[in-house]
Parts: C-alpha cells; structure tokens; sequence
C-alpha cells in the first residue's frame, strides 16, 4: 500500500489515516483489530465507488501516478528470464525506452516500451520517457530482430511524448518515429500493443502500430497532452481539464471509435495500489491475444493490420 | 487563421482571400524582404519574391497548377467531408471551424489529390492546403491521402506530396494521431509495388505530418528554407532554456543533418522531380 493520494481521493486518504492510526496502537489494544477490518472494508468500498465514475480529468492524474507502474515494473513481473537489449547501433543507447527478450510463460517474446524511471536521479538518466530518435531507432531494431527470429513483439506505451530538444531535431526525431510507423506496418510478426499509462502523441505512436491494441482502464492516448491541446485550441493554459475530456482520452471513450480493441481490467483504485493484480491482468490479456492472433497466416495478419489502419477515419 | 497563428508567426500570403495593403488586390508585400510585389508579376514568378528569393506560401491548387503539365488534373476524391467523430468542442464547435474554413478556402479539407502529368510522366499528386487550419491533417486529409495511393497503385505510376502543415488535427484527437499511421502504412504499400514516392516538403511542416507521410519519400526534397521540424521552435525553447539559431529547422538545416536529399528552388521543380523519376521509373 502507498501513502501518496490524489485530491479526488480524500475520503479514501481519510479513512486510510485512521486505518493506520488505529494500527499503531492496535497490538496494545487487540479489541480494535474488528474496528480496523471493518474501516478496511469501508475503505475498499469508498475506493471503488470514486474509481467507477472517474472524471476524464482524473484519469489523466491517475494515469499519471507518481506511484503508478512502469514498464520496468510489469516486466519483472509479466516475463521470465528478461535480458535487456540496448542500443540502436548508431548513435547511442536511449534509456527512456526499454527493450529486450524474454518468456511469456513458455513463448519466448519480445518486448519493447516506455520508461519514465521511479526516483529523481533515474527519471533523469531516462529523460522522463521522453525519447529521442535514438530511443526509436533501437525499437526499430527490436522489432527487426523479433521479425528476423519470428517472435511476437509487445510493446507498453507510457510516454507524455518524445523529447522536443535540439539534438533530437538534428538527429531527425521526425524520420525516426515515421520509420517506426512504416515499419511496423508491416512486420512479420504479431505485435501486440498496451497502453499501460499515458499514450502522449507521436511519441507514443511510435510502438503503437499493431495487431491488438489495448488500454489500461486508467491510461489515457491522445493527439497531445491536455495541456498542449488546451493551449493551442483555447489559447491558454488553464483548460486542460476541458481539453482532456473534448479530445476523448480515456479507454471508454476511444473503444467506442475502434481506436482500441480491448480494455484491461486495473485493480480497484487503479495499478499503482497492487502492482502484482495488474500486472497478472495484463499478462492473461496477452497470453488470450497471442494465442488467438498466432493462429493467423502472417500474410493475413498483415492485411487485417492494413484494414484496421485504413479504416481509422474512413 | 486561428491556432496555427500562434505557432507559426508569420503565416503567409494566401493567394485569393487574404486581406492586401492595397484595395484592388493587385499588390502584395513580401514576408521575408517587405517588398511591394505586383501579384501578376508574382505569379509568374511561381510566387518566389523576384528581390529576396523567398518562396512564399502558396494554395494547394495553385500548387498543382505550377507543376502539372498545362496546369491540368484531374481531381481524386473530392467529396470526402469531415465527420467531427468526437464531437470535438472547444470556445467553438469543430464542424462550425470547418464550415468557417471551407468558407475561406473553397476546399473540403486541407489536401487537393491531383492526377496529371509533369513533363509528360503521369503522376498523382497530392498537396497540403495551409490555409485551411493550418494543414492539419485530420480523418479527411488522411483518407484522401491513401484515395491518391491507391489511385497510383491502380495506374502503377508515381506519387509525389506537397506537404505544408502545423502537425495534427487537434479536435480529431486519436483520429487525427492514428493518420499518421495510416498514411505511413499506405506508403508502404505503394513501395511494395516499386512505385516511387517523392516527398517534397514546403514551408511550415511540424509535427505529425513530418513525423509521418512527409519524412517518408524515396527521396525527400524540401524547398529553400522552409522550415520542417518534429516539435515547434516555441515548444523547444521553453524545453531547454536555450535560444536557437535562426537556420534551426530550415531546410539548409536538413539538409546538413541528413534528412534531405536536395533542396530545389520552385521554378526548378517540375524539371527536377520529372529528371529523378526518369531515371528510377523506368517504364
Ligand atoms: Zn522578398
């Protein structure tokens, strides 16, 4: 359990002190340990009634929790045997984007996503998971590799976006994440894509081409951040709540206009309050997906992916 | 113009609607220079300022006029409207902005598909119209995008884009985001077949339009200083605190980066373009 609540979740964050509060004194008292398990159900009870009507302005803060899983997170517990791969044989190696090999359960997998980094000194070395060209570049080779050896490639998307500095405009961040888009058009390999936390932009894009595209029930994907899009359209700063909700950023909204396929399941009060049930929520929908898109000739997978894309705006 | 103003300064001239110092329409002052320029003049001169050399910025059909054989085409899914898929609504609503800007332009959307002829090689040519907010490329500009490659892919000719656009289409969201997508796997298709596809990128282009379809050419021409960049100038600044020099992001900039094949002045184009195409379609 974790300490670090949103405004939304004061009654929660309440009834949490006195949980702990009661706690302290309780091995004085052993009476209080009914008193404790019923304020724990009450607590249970509140959480699920504040997250089953979520504002989509909150589910923009709980998509991006503090405490809210990252890529590195759900590997360790999705994968065995993970190796890290790094690199992009070029230029550098961008650790804003992770990648590597490893099992889903016995099927030997790729997987590729993005890392925001837990404390201040790796959010740093990670750049926010904010990629520069070299962070695609790598995925690209990645997903060539996954294709060479024909394993299937998975990708976690959790990015507020690439990384708008001077030497990725240099280095051609543009060309990079349009080549991952070509690319992933058409590789010969399923791939499967799940926006675990914030799906920012091009940036995000950029491992989202693929066969079966699912959110997290709290992770949100848009053309911009709210922010962004409030300065541009409102030409100030301060509607972003708006901007949120108008662009249809939450996995309720985009399921209706097929921009997603699936919605997974986060535990009550969302991934950050138990990481094992979402990360165990994520693995089944992938071993379900896997299974039923590893059944199809790659040819037809292929244009099933063109027919998905092609008709996005038709 | 509205949103795209604070993005990009200066947004140019537009060649029928926009407001002239001078009541008869006749005369236009040069962004780059400030020359008076006498427009019938300009036109000859493919609207590149006979005293400065600035390209200036140019409508979509204008486009296809210059550098079309006999200023002929013969337009590709024409019709297609937007659909406003979320209901998009900000101080205004969406499809109230599109009425606005079909009304300035006369154009459904922000791209013209052209079929015809450049030195006698049919093509099909797509280009990007700016002055319907900003170029942004939402449903429409996508769908019509792949209308013109699959049009090439059916005729087994060349395509060629124009693009000039401030990025994505906000009030289309993921529509507008997954554009990007599909246009880029519609490339692809088009390359599976051994169909060139010239990308030829003019003043401004910004974010996922030059994260996508315009970054993608076989080979990729801009014209002289334009500039074409993955986030905007402002956006950088307030990242890294740091002011840019004035080539960043220009063309010449490109070029010396790596992402260009060639700069090419306008009047240079149509010989160019047709004298690439010669030599890798062989037909
Ligand atoms: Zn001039």
């Amino acid at each position: 359990m974790n300490n670090s609540f949103l405004d939304f979740e004061k009654p929660i964050a309440d009834i949490y002190d006195k949980i702990q509060a009661l706690k302290d004194i309780a091995s004085e008292s052993p009476e209080l340990l009914s008193q404790i398990a019923k304020l724990e159900e009450e607590e249970k009870n509140i959480t699920k009634r504040i997250y089953s009507k979520l504002s989509t302005w909150q589910t923009v803060q709980v998509a991006r929790h503090p405490k809210r899983p990252h890529t590195s997170d759900y590997i360790a517990r999705i994968f065995s045997d993970f190796d890290e791969l790094h690199g992009d044989r070029m230029f550098g190696d961008d650790s804003s984007l992770i990648g590597g090999i490893g099992y889903l359960d016995e099927t030997p997998i790729v997987v590729i996503g993005h890392e925001k980094g837990r404390d201040t000194q790796e959010k740093v070395k990670r750049n926010f998971g904010m990629p520069q060209p070299e962070g695609y570049r790598k995925a690209k080779r990645l997903m060539e590799l996954a294709e060479h050896f024909l394993l299937p490639v998975i990708t976690f998307i959790d990015t507020s976006g690439a990384y708008p500095g001077i030497e990725g405009e240099e280095r051609g961040q543009s060309e990079a994440i349009a080549r991952n888009l070509a690319v992933m058009s058409e590789l010969k390999t399923p791939i499967i894509v799940v926006v675990t936390g914030e799906g920012g932009s091009g940036g995000a894009l950029a491992l989202g081409v693929g066969d079966h595209v699912s959110m997290f029930e709290y992770a949100t994907y848009s053309v911009a951040s709210p922010e962004a899009c409030s300065s541009i359209v409102w030409r100030s700063s301060d509607h972003a709540a708006e901007a949120a909700e108008a662009m249809k950023v939450s996995a309720k909204e985009l399921i209706k206009i097929n921009v997603i396929d699936e919605i997974i399941k986060e535990p009550s009060g969302g991934a950050h309050r138990d990481y094992a049930a979402a990360a165990a929520n994520i693995k089944s929908s992938l071993i379900d997906n896997l299974q039923k898109i590893g059944t199809i000739e790659i040819n037809d997978l292929l244009e099933r992916r063109y027919q998905r894309l092609i008709t996005i705006g038709k | 113009m509205n949103w795209l103003t604070r993005l990009i300064p200066s947004i140019g001239i537009d060649t029928s609607t926009n407001k002239s110092k001078v009541p008869d329409g006749l005369w236009i002052s040069c962004p780059s220079c400030e020359a008076t320029l006498y427009k019938p003049e300009l036109e000859k001169s493919l609207y590149v300022c006979p005293k400065c050399d600035h390209h200036l910025r140019i409508g979509a059909r204008t486009r296809l006029e210059q550098f079309l054989d006999n200023a002929v085409y013969k337009e590709i899914a024409a019709d297609i409207k937007s659909k406003d898929p979320l209901k998009f609504k900000d101080t205004k609503y969406y499809t109230a902005r599109v009425r606005d800007a079909m009304k300035a332009t006369g154009e459904n959307d922000a791209i013209v598909i052209g079929q015809g002829h450049v030195k006698d090689i049919p093509v099909v040519v797509a280009a990007f119209e700016f002055r319907f907010m900003g170029g942004s490329m939402g449903g429409v500009v996508g769908e019509k995008f792949v209308a013109g490659i699959n049009k090439a892919i059916e005729d087994q000719i060349p395509f060629i884009c124009f693009s000039t656009s401030g990025g994505a289409r906000m009030q289309e969201s993921m529509i507008s985001l997954m554009q990007m997508a599909k246009t880029s796997a519609a490339i692809q298709k088009l390359k599976g077949h051994k169909l060139p596809y010239i990308s030829i990128m003019v003043d401004p282009i910004f974010g996922g339009v030059s994260a996508s379809l315009a970054m993608l050419g076989d080979i990729n021409i801009a014209e002289p200083k334009a500039f074409v960049g993955f986030a905007g100038r402002r956006v950088i600044e307030d990242t890294v605190r740091v002011e840019l020099p004035d080539d960043f992001q220009k063309a010449e900039f490109l070029l010396d980066h790596g992402a260009l094949d060639m700069i090419v002045h306008r009047k240079d184009l149509r010989a160019k373009v047709s004298g690439l195409l010669n030599k890798i379609y062989n037909k």
